[in-house]
Protein backbone atom coordinates (compact mmCIF):
# COMPACT_ATOMS: atom_id res chain seq x y z
CA UNK A 1 0.00 0.00 0.00
CA UNK A 2 1.66 3.45 -1.17
CA UNK A 3 1.37 6.06 1.42
CA UNK A 4 0.35 9.31 -0.32
CA UNK A 5 2.79 11.91 -0.08
CA UNK A 6 2.96 15.38 -1.70
CA UNK A 7 5.00 15.17 -5.49
CA UNK A 8 7.44 17.18 -5.43
CA UNK A 9 10.61 17.40 -7.83
CA UNK A 10 12.96 18.09 -4.89
CA UNK A 11 15.77 15.77 -5.96
CA UNK A 12 16.40 15.01 -2.04
CA UNK A 13 13.55 13.27 -2.28
CA UNK A 14 13.79 11.30 -4.82
CA UNK A 15 17.33 10.21 -3.58
CA UNK A 16 15.71 8.91 -0.45
CA UNK A 17 13.53 6.91 -2.54
CA UNK A 18 16.37 5.43 -4.47
CA UNK A 19 17.85 4.32 -1.14
CA UNK A 20 14.28 3.05 0.35
CA UNK A 21 13.63 1.02 -2.75
CA UNK A 22 17.42 0.12 -2.93
CA UNK A 23 16.86 -1.39 0.58
CA UNK A 24 13.55 -2.81 -0.41
CA UNK A 25 15.41 -4.90 -3.13
CA UNK A 26 18.29 -5.85 -0.92
CA UNK A 27 15.82 -7.12 1.74
CA UNK A 28 13.85 -9.18 -1.02
CA UNK A 29 16.87 -10.70 -2.76
CA UNK A 30 17.80 -12.22 1.17
CA UNK A 31 14.86 -13.59 1.22
CA UNK A 32 15.27 -15.24 -1.46
CA UNK A 33 18.63 -16.19 -0.75
CA UNK A 34 17.92 -17.72 2.86
CA UNK A 35 15.13 -20.13 3.92
CA UNK A 36 14.15 -18.12 6.99
CA UNK A 37 13.40 -15.06 8.29
CA UNK A 38 15.94 -15.66 11.43
CA UNK A 39 18.80 -15.64 8.93
CA UNK A 40 17.80 -12.89 6.89
CA UNK A 41 18.13 -10.49 10.24
CA UNK A 42 21.25 -11.74 11.24
CA UNK A 43 22.59 -10.89 7.30
CA UNK A 44 20.74 -7.64 7.88
CA UNK A 45 22.33 -7.27 11.33
CA UNK A 46 25.71 -7.93 10.06
CA UNK A 47 25.72 -5.85 6.55
CA UNK A 48 24.14 -2.71 8.83
CA UNK A 49 27.02 -3.44 11.26
CA UNK A 50 29.31 -3.03 8.26
CA UNK A 51 27.90 0.03 7.08
CA UNK A 52 27.92 1.30 10.75
CA UNK A 53 31.74 1.42 11.18
CA UNK A 54 32.32 3.36 7.95
CA UNK A 55 29.30 5.32 8.72
CA UNK A 56 30.37 6.82 12.26
CA UNK A 57 33.60 8.70 10.33
CA UNK A 58 31.95 10.34 7.53
CA UNK A 59 29.20 11.41 10.48
CA UNK A 60 31.99 12.79 12.64
CA UNK A 61 33.31 14.21 9.40
CA UNK A 62 29.95 16.45 8.52
CA UNK A 63 28.75 17.28 12.41
CA UNK A 64 30.70 18.82 15.00
CA UNK A 65 29.51 16.95 17.83
CA UNK A 66 32.72 15.86 20.38
CA UNK A 67 32.63 13.30 22.65
CA UNK A 68 29.79 12.56 24.23
CA UNK A 69 30.04 12.67 28.36
CA UNK A 70 27.59 9.96 29.07
CA UNK A 71 25.30 7.77 27.60
CA UNK A 72 22.47 10.02 27.51
CA UNK A 73 24.46 12.35 25.61
CA UNK A 74 25.41 9.65 23.07
CA UNK A 75 21.40 9.23 22.90
CA UNK A 76 20.44 12.52 22.06
CA UNK A 77 23.66 13.06 19.49
CA UNK A 78 22.07 9.98 18.02
CA UNK A 79 18.25 10.90 17.60
CA UNK A 80 18.82 14.80 17.41
CA UNK A 81 21.92 15.11 14.69
CA UNK A 82 22.46 11.43 13.10
CA UNK A 83 19.13 10.24 12.44
CA UNK A 84 18.10 13.80 11.38
CA UNK A 85 21.13 14.23 9.20
CA UNK A 86 20.88 11.01 7.76
CA UNK A 87 17.37 9.91 7.41
CA UNK A 88 15.70 13.12 8.22
CA UNK A 89 13.51 12.33 11.13
CA UNK A 90 14.37 13.08 14.62
CA UNK A 91 12.61 9.75 16.83
CA UNK A 92 12.19 10.98 20.78
CA UNK A 93 14.21 9.03 23.54
CA UNK A 94 12.18 8.15 25.57
CA UNK A 95 12.04 4.63 28.40
CA UNK A 96 14.71 5.27 30.44
CA UNK A 97 16.11 2.13 32.81
CA UNK A 98 16.62 3.03 36.19
CA UNK A 99 20.49 2.74 35.99
CA UNK A 100 20.40 5.18 33.08
CA UNK A 101 22.13 2.74 30.56
CA UNK A 102 19.04 1.17 28.50
CA UNK A 103 16.87 3.53 26.44
CA UNK A 104 14.08 3.48 23.40
CA UNK A 105 14.00 5.64 20.47
CA UNK A 106 10.66 6.50 19.25
CA UNK A 107 10.34 7.06 15.59
CA UNK A 108 6.59 7.96 14.60
CA UNK A 109 7.72 7.56 10.73
CA UNK A 110 10.54 5.03 9.56
CA UNK A 111 11.38 5.92 6.00
CA UNK A 112 12.47 2.84 4.97
CA UNK A 113 9.27 1.57 5.25
CA UNK A 114 7.91 3.69 2.54
CA UNK A 115 6.01 1.32 0.14
CA UNK A 116 6.35 -1.37 2.34
CA UNK A 117 4.07 -4.39 3.31
CA UNK A 118 5.24 -7.72 4.88
CA UNK A 119 3.52 -10.76 3.20
CA UNK A 120 2.06 -13.25 6.46
CA UNK A 121 4.84 -15.91 5.49
CA UNK A 122 7.25 -13.57 6.62
CA UNK A 123 6.06 -12.58 10.22
CA UNK A 124 9.55 -13.10 11.83
CA UNK A 125 10.97 -10.42 9.55
CA UNK A 126 12.83 -7.44 11.00
CA UNK A 127 12.50 -5.62 8.02
CA UNK A 128 14.53 -2.70 9.27
CA UNK A 129 17.59 -4.43 11.38
CA UNK A 130 19.97 -3.49 9.13
CA UNK A 131 19.13 0.10 11.33
CA UNK A 132 20.48 -1.85 14.68
CA UNK A 133 23.58 -3.56 12.72
CA UNK A 134 25.02 0.47 11.73
CA UNK A 135 23.88 1.65 15.56
CA UNK A 136 25.93 -1.08 16.86
CA UNK A 137 28.99 -0.70 14.61
CA UNK A 138 28.96 2.83 14.74
CA UNK A 139 29.25 3.20 18.54
CA UNK A 140 31.35 -0.14 18.76
CA UNK A 141 34.12 2.65 16.49
CA UNK A 142 33.77 4.84 19.56
CA UNK A 143 34.20 2.72 22.00
CA UNK A 144 30.89 1.30 23.09
CA UNK A 145 29.62 -1.81 23.13
CA UNK A 146 25.97 -1.93 22.72
CA UNK A 147 22.59 -4.30 22.12
CA UNK A 148 20.20 -2.98 19.83
CA UNK A 149 16.60 -4.32 18.69
CA UNK A 150 13.52 -3.42 17.52
CA UNK A 151 10.90 -3.46 20.08
CA UNK A 152 8.27 -2.37 18.16
CA UNK A 153 7.47 -2.50 14.22
CA UNK A 154 5.13 -0.61 12.37
CA UNK A 155 5.19 -3.26 9.79
CA UNK A 156 4.14 -5.76 12.21
CA UNK A 157 1.01 -4.07 13.43
CA UNK A 158 2.30 -1.61 16.01
CA UNK A 159 1.36 1.91 16.55
CA UNK A 160 4.81 3.06 16.68
CA UNK A 161 8.71 2.27 15.85
CA UNK A 162 10.81 1.37 18.48
CA UNK A 163 14.00 0.77 18.74
CA UNK A 164 15.34 -0.28 22.27
CA UNK A 165 19.39 0.61 23.36
CA UNK A 166 21.09 -1.19 25.70
CA UNK A 167 24.72 -0.23 27.11
CA UNK A 168 26.89 -3.00 28.08
CA UNK A 169 30.38 -1.59 28.49
CA UNK A 170 32.87 0.57 27.33
CA UNK A 171 35.92 -0.86 25.07
CA UNK A 172 38.92 -0.60 25.87
CA UNK A 173 41.49 0.24 24.12
CA UNK A 174 43.96 -1.85 23.51
CA UNK A 175 47.57 -0.48 23.05
CA UNK A 176 49.99 -2.92 21.72
CA UNK A 177 52.53 -4.59 23.98
CA UNK A 178 55.81 -2.41 24.31
CA UNK A 179 54.37 0.78 23.68
CA UNK A 180 55.10 3.49 26.42
CA UNK B 1 15.07 12.74 3.11
CA UNK B 2 17.97 10.24 3.16
CA UNK B 3 21.50 11.44 2.45
CA UNK B 4 23.18 10.46 -0.54
CA UNK B 5 25.67 8.90 1.00
CA UNK B 6 23.45 6.34 2.59
CA UNK B 7 22.88 4.99 -0.81
CA UNK B 8 26.33 4.67 -1.70
CA UNK B 9 27.27 3.13 1.70
CA UNK B 10 24.22 0.45 1.24
CA UNK B 11 25.54 0.04 -2.34
CA UNK B 12 28.56 -0.86 -0.93
CA UNK B 13 27.72 -3.63 1.30
CA UNK B 14 25.05 -4.99 -0.82
CA UNK B 15 28.06 -6.06 -3.62
CA UNK B 16 30.32 -6.92 -1.32
CA UNK B 17 27.66 -9.37 0.33
CA UNK B 18 26.42 -10.42 -3.09
CA UNK B 19 30.03 -11.43 -3.93
CA UNK B 20 31.24 -12.78 -0.27
CA UNK B 21 27.69 -14.93 0.22
CA UNK B 22 28.55 -16.67 -3.55
CA UNK B 23 31.50 -17.44 -2.52
CA UNK B 24 30.90 -19.34 0.12
CA UNK B 25 28.00 -21.19 -1.49
CA UNK B 26 31.53 -23.12 -2.41
CA UNK B 27 30.13 -23.07 -5.59
CA UNK B 28 32.89 -22.28 -7.44
CA UNK B 29 31.80 -22.57 -10.98
CA UNK B 30 29.01 -19.91 -9.95
CA UNK B 31 31.17 -16.88 -10.85
CA UNK B 32 31.11 -14.01 -11.34
CA UNK B 33 28.26 -13.92 -14.14
CA UNK B 34 26.26 -14.87 -11.00
CA UNK B 35 26.98 -12.07 -8.98
CA UNK B 36 26.73 -9.73 -11.64
CA UNK B 37 22.72 -10.72 -12.40
CA UNK B 38 21.96 -10.82 -9.07
CA UNK B 39 22.85 -6.76 -8.42
CA UNK B 40 21.47 -6.57 -12.46
CA UNK B 41 18.27 -8.03 -11.45
CA UNK B 42 17.94 -5.64 -8.06
CA UNK B 43 18.81 -2.51 -10.00
CA UNK B 44 16.21 -3.81 -12.64
CA UNK B 45 12.97 -3.42 -10.06
CA UNK B 46 14.35 -0.74 -8.46
CA UNK B 47 14.76 1.10 -11.89
CA UNK B 48 11.66 0.39 -12.90
CA UNK B 49 9.72 1.84 -9.78
CA UNK B 50 12.04 5.02 -9.32
CA UNK B 51 10.83 6.21 -13.22
CA UNK B 52 7.03 5.49 -12.15
CA UNK B 53 7.53 8.37 -9.48
CA UNK B 54 9.84 10.53 -11.77
CA UNK B 55 7.52 10.45 -14.70
CA UNK B 56 4.01 10.61 -12.70
CA UNK B 57 3.11 13.44 -14.07
CA UNK B 58 5.32 14.79 -17.13
CA UNK B 59 3.68 14.49 -20.92
CA UNK B 60 5.06 10.94 -22.84
CA UNK B 61 8.25 11.34 -25.05
CA UNK B 62 8.36 11.73 -28.30
CA UNK B 63 10.48 9.25 -29.55
CA UNK B 64 13.66 6.60 -28.29
CA UNK B 65 15.91 9.68 -28.31
CA UNK B 66 13.47 12.06 -25.92
CA UNK B 67 13.76 9.29 -23.48
CA UNK B 68 17.63 8.82 -23.77
CA UNK B 69 18.12 12.65 -23.26
CA UNK B 70 15.89 12.73 -20.33
CA UNK B 71 17.45 9.62 -18.93
CA UNK B 72 20.86 11.78 -19.31
CA UNK B 73 19.72 14.42 -17.82
CA UNK B 74 16.89 14.42 -15.32
CA UNK B 75 17.00 10.84 -14.22
CA UNK B 76 20.86 10.69 -14.20
CA UNK B 77 20.40 14.46 -11.80
CA UNK B 78 18.05 12.48 -9.74
CA UNK B 79 19.87 9.56 -9.52
CA UNK B 80 23.67 10.54 -9.43
CA UNK B 81 23.32 14.11 -8.76
CA UNK B 82 24.98 14.93 -11.87
CA UNK B 83 23.99 15.16 -16.21
CA UNK B 84 25.45 12.06 -18.63
CA UNK B 85 28.56 14.21 -19.76
CA UNK B 86 28.30 12.77 -23.64
CA UNK B 87 25.54 11.16 -25.36
CA UNK B 88 26.48 9.24 -28.68
CA UNK B 89 24.10 7.36 -30.99
CA UNK B 90 23.82 5.68 -34.38
CA UNK B 91 20.32 6.45 -34.86
CA UNK B 92 19.86 2.81 -35.25
CA UNK B 93 19.28 1.77 -31.44
CA UNK B 94 22.25 2.47 -30.27
CA UNK B 95 23.25 5.03 -27.33
CA UNK B 96 26.23 5.34 -25.47
CA UNK B 97 26.37 6.98 -22.28
CA UNK B 98 29.42 8.54 -20.32
CA UNK B 99 29.98 9.86 -17.33
CA UNK B 100 33.33 11.32 -16.94
CA UNK B 101 33.18 11.21 -12.92
CA UNK B 102 30.32 8.27 -12.15
CA UNK B 103 29.26 8.84 -8.29
CA UNK B 104 29.34 5.48 -7.73
CA UNK B 105 32.94 4.96 -8.60
CA UNK B 106 34.94 8.60 -6.81
CA UNK B 107 35.93 6.90 -3.64
CA UNK B 108 38.10 4.36 -5.47
CA UNK B 109 41.83 5.59 -6.19
CA UNK B 110 42.34 6.31 -9.31
CA UNK B 111 44.75 4.26 -11.64
CA UNK B 112 44.80 0.87 -13.01
CA UNK B 113 44.77 -1.23 -9.85
CA UNK B 114 41.23 -1.49 -9.07
CA UNK B 115 39.88 -1.43 -12.81
CA UNK B 116 39.24 -4.87 -12.70
CA UNK B 117 37.07 -4.45 -9.37
CA UNK B 118 34.96 -2.05 -10.59
CA UNK B 119 32.94 -3.53 -13.24
CA UNK B 120 31.31 -5.02 -9.83
CA UNK B 121 30.05 -1.89 -8.75
CA UNK B 122 28.58 -0.88 -12.09
CA UNK B 123 25.78 -3.65 -12.11
CA UNK B 124 23.73 -2.31 -10.04
CA UNK B 125 23.32 0.66 -12.39
CA UNK B 126 23.37 -1.04 -15.56
CA UNK B 127 20.23 -2.25 -13.99
CA UNK B 128 18.87 0.80 -12.90
CA UNK B 129 19.07 2.15 -16.85
CA UNK B 130 17.51 -1.34 -17.87
CA UNK B 131 14.55 -1.00 -15.77
CA UNK B 132 13.69 2.96 -15.96
CA UNK B 133 14.10 2.15 -19.88
CA UNK B 134 11.75 -1.06 -19.49
CA UNK B 135 9.40 1.28 -17.84
CA UNK B 136 9.19 3.33 -20.69
CA UNK B 137 8.02 1.15 -23.67
CA UNK B 138 12.47 0.22 -24.31
CA UNK B 139 13.63 -3.39 -24.07
CA UNK B 140 17.12 -3.10 -23.71
CA UNK B 141 20.28 -4.67 -22.81
CA UNK B 142 22.72 -2.81 -20.38
CA UNK B 143 26.33 -2.97 -20.31
CA UNK B 144 29.17 -0.68 -18.61
CA UNK B 145 32.93 -0.47 -19.63
CA UNK B 146 35.31 1.26 -17.92
CA UNK B 147 38.81 1.95 -19.55
CA UNK B 148 39.94 4.71 -16.63
CA UNK B 149 38.44 5.27 -13.37
CA UNK B 150 35.64 7.19 -12.17
CA UNK B 151 34.59 7.94 -16.00
CA UNK B 152 32.54 5.08 -17.49
CA UNK B 153 30.56 4.51 -20.40
CA UNK B 154 26.71 3.07 -20.41
CA UNK B 155 26.23 1.34 -23.80
CA UNK B 156 22.07 1.11 -24.16
CA UNK B 157 21.46 -1.62 -26.80
CA UNK B 158 17.61 -1.24 -27.83
CA UNK B 159 15.83 -4.43 -28.86
CA UNK B 160 13.81 -4.32 -32.08
CA UNK B 161 11.15 -7.45 -31.51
Amino acid sequence: MSRQSNRTTDSKKMNSELFTLTYGALVTQLCKDYENDEEVNKQLDKMGYNIGVRLIEDFLARSSVGRCQDFRETADVIAKVAFKMYLGITPSVTNWSPAGDEFSLILESNPLVDFVELPDNHSSLVYSNLLCGVLRGALEMVQMAVDVKFAQDTLRGDNVTEIRMKFIKRIEENLPAGDE
Amino acid sequence: MADDVLFEFLHMEMVSHIYKDQASRGEMDKDRATCVSTLEGMGFRVGQGLIERFTKDSPSFKDDLDVMKFICKDFWINVFRKQIDNLRTNHQGTYVLQDNKFALLTQFSSGKQYLEEAPKYLAYSCGLVRGALSNLGMDCVVTAEISLMASCKFQVVIQKI
